[in-house]
């Protein structure tokens, strides 16, 4: 079955100037493993050295944060779109 | 070869960004940087370096979501980064970078910044110094997220963004 995840700004530079990819995955985590094997550049940005996803990285399936689903275990189906949304922090010291 | 980076933003817009420092001081203040990246604008062989520009070119400041803690840290929800990018695409722009205050501090990244910085955005910190607008400096993370590369800010005259 084919997932297509969108790739955000930031990260377009690692992935050929690309905005999507299109992945066979059952999973929410086999699509972003099949896009950072294909972009291995990307890994370090979305995942930390430990392989957790970094606490900026928002994952979404159709819209619906992975965070509140089964995370990247959530189950994929054929048609299913993948949004990486940034977020944005930092500050003083 | 070497790389320059430099990003071009107008008087008007980098006082907006000091007006919002002072504004919220002494808590940090936060916005997007809208505008359009050019890549490799062209090759300088004074400097023996690719050089690399883009444009500020419209700013949507946004609200520091950090209640918690706003003198030393801000957020920007996904929710306003998606606003934001609508905003760049309705004005024909891209979402090219974050600007942020740093309330009592130098203008430089601190480790948090780092920890939490995305690569390609430019960001822009200003120094607000008891009420005061300071230095502003711009920063892109590396490439192997080691540290930070000095971006040049270049004054441009403002243009309408379409």
């Amino acid at each position: 079955m084919s997932v297509k995840v969108m790739i955000p700004t930031p990260l377009r530079v690692y992935a050929g100037k690309r905005d999507s990819a299109e992945f066979s995955a059952a999973t929410v985590g086999e699509a972003l493993g099949g896009l950072t094997s294909q972009f291995a550049e990307l890994r370090k940005h979305l995942y930390t050295e430990d392989g957790k996803l970094r606490a900026f990285v928002n994952v979404y399936l159709n819209d619906e944060d992975i965070r509140y689903l089964a995370k990247e275990n959530t189950p994929t189906k054929d048609g299913d779109t993948i949004s990486i949304i940034p977020s944005i922090a930092g500050g003083v010291s | 070869m070497s790389e320059v980076f430099e990003v071009g933003i107008s008087a008007e817009l980098r006082e907006k960004i000091r007006e919002h420092g002072v504004e919220t001081y002494p808590y940090e203040c936060c916005g997007a940087l809208l505008g359009t990246d050019h890549d490799v604008l062209a090759y300088d062989p004074n400097q023996a370096a690719r050089k690399i520009s883009r444009e500020v070119l419209s700013l949507f400041p946004l609200v520091n979501r950090r209640d918690d803690s706003p003198r030393n840290r801000f957020a920007i929800t996904a929710d306003d980064v998606r606003e934001a990018e609508k905003a760049a695409t309705t004005q024909g722009l891209e979402v090219i970078g974050w600007y942020h205050s740093h309330p009592d501090h130098p203008a430089r990244p601190s480790d948090y910044d780092h920890d939490h910085a995305w690569p390609w955005y430019s960001y822009i910190i200003v120094s607000v110094h008891t009420g005061v607008p300071q230095e502003m400096t711009s920063w892109r993370l590396k490439d192997d997220r080691s540290g930070y590369l000095e971006e040049k800010i270049a004054p441009m005259r403002i243009r309408a963004a379409n």
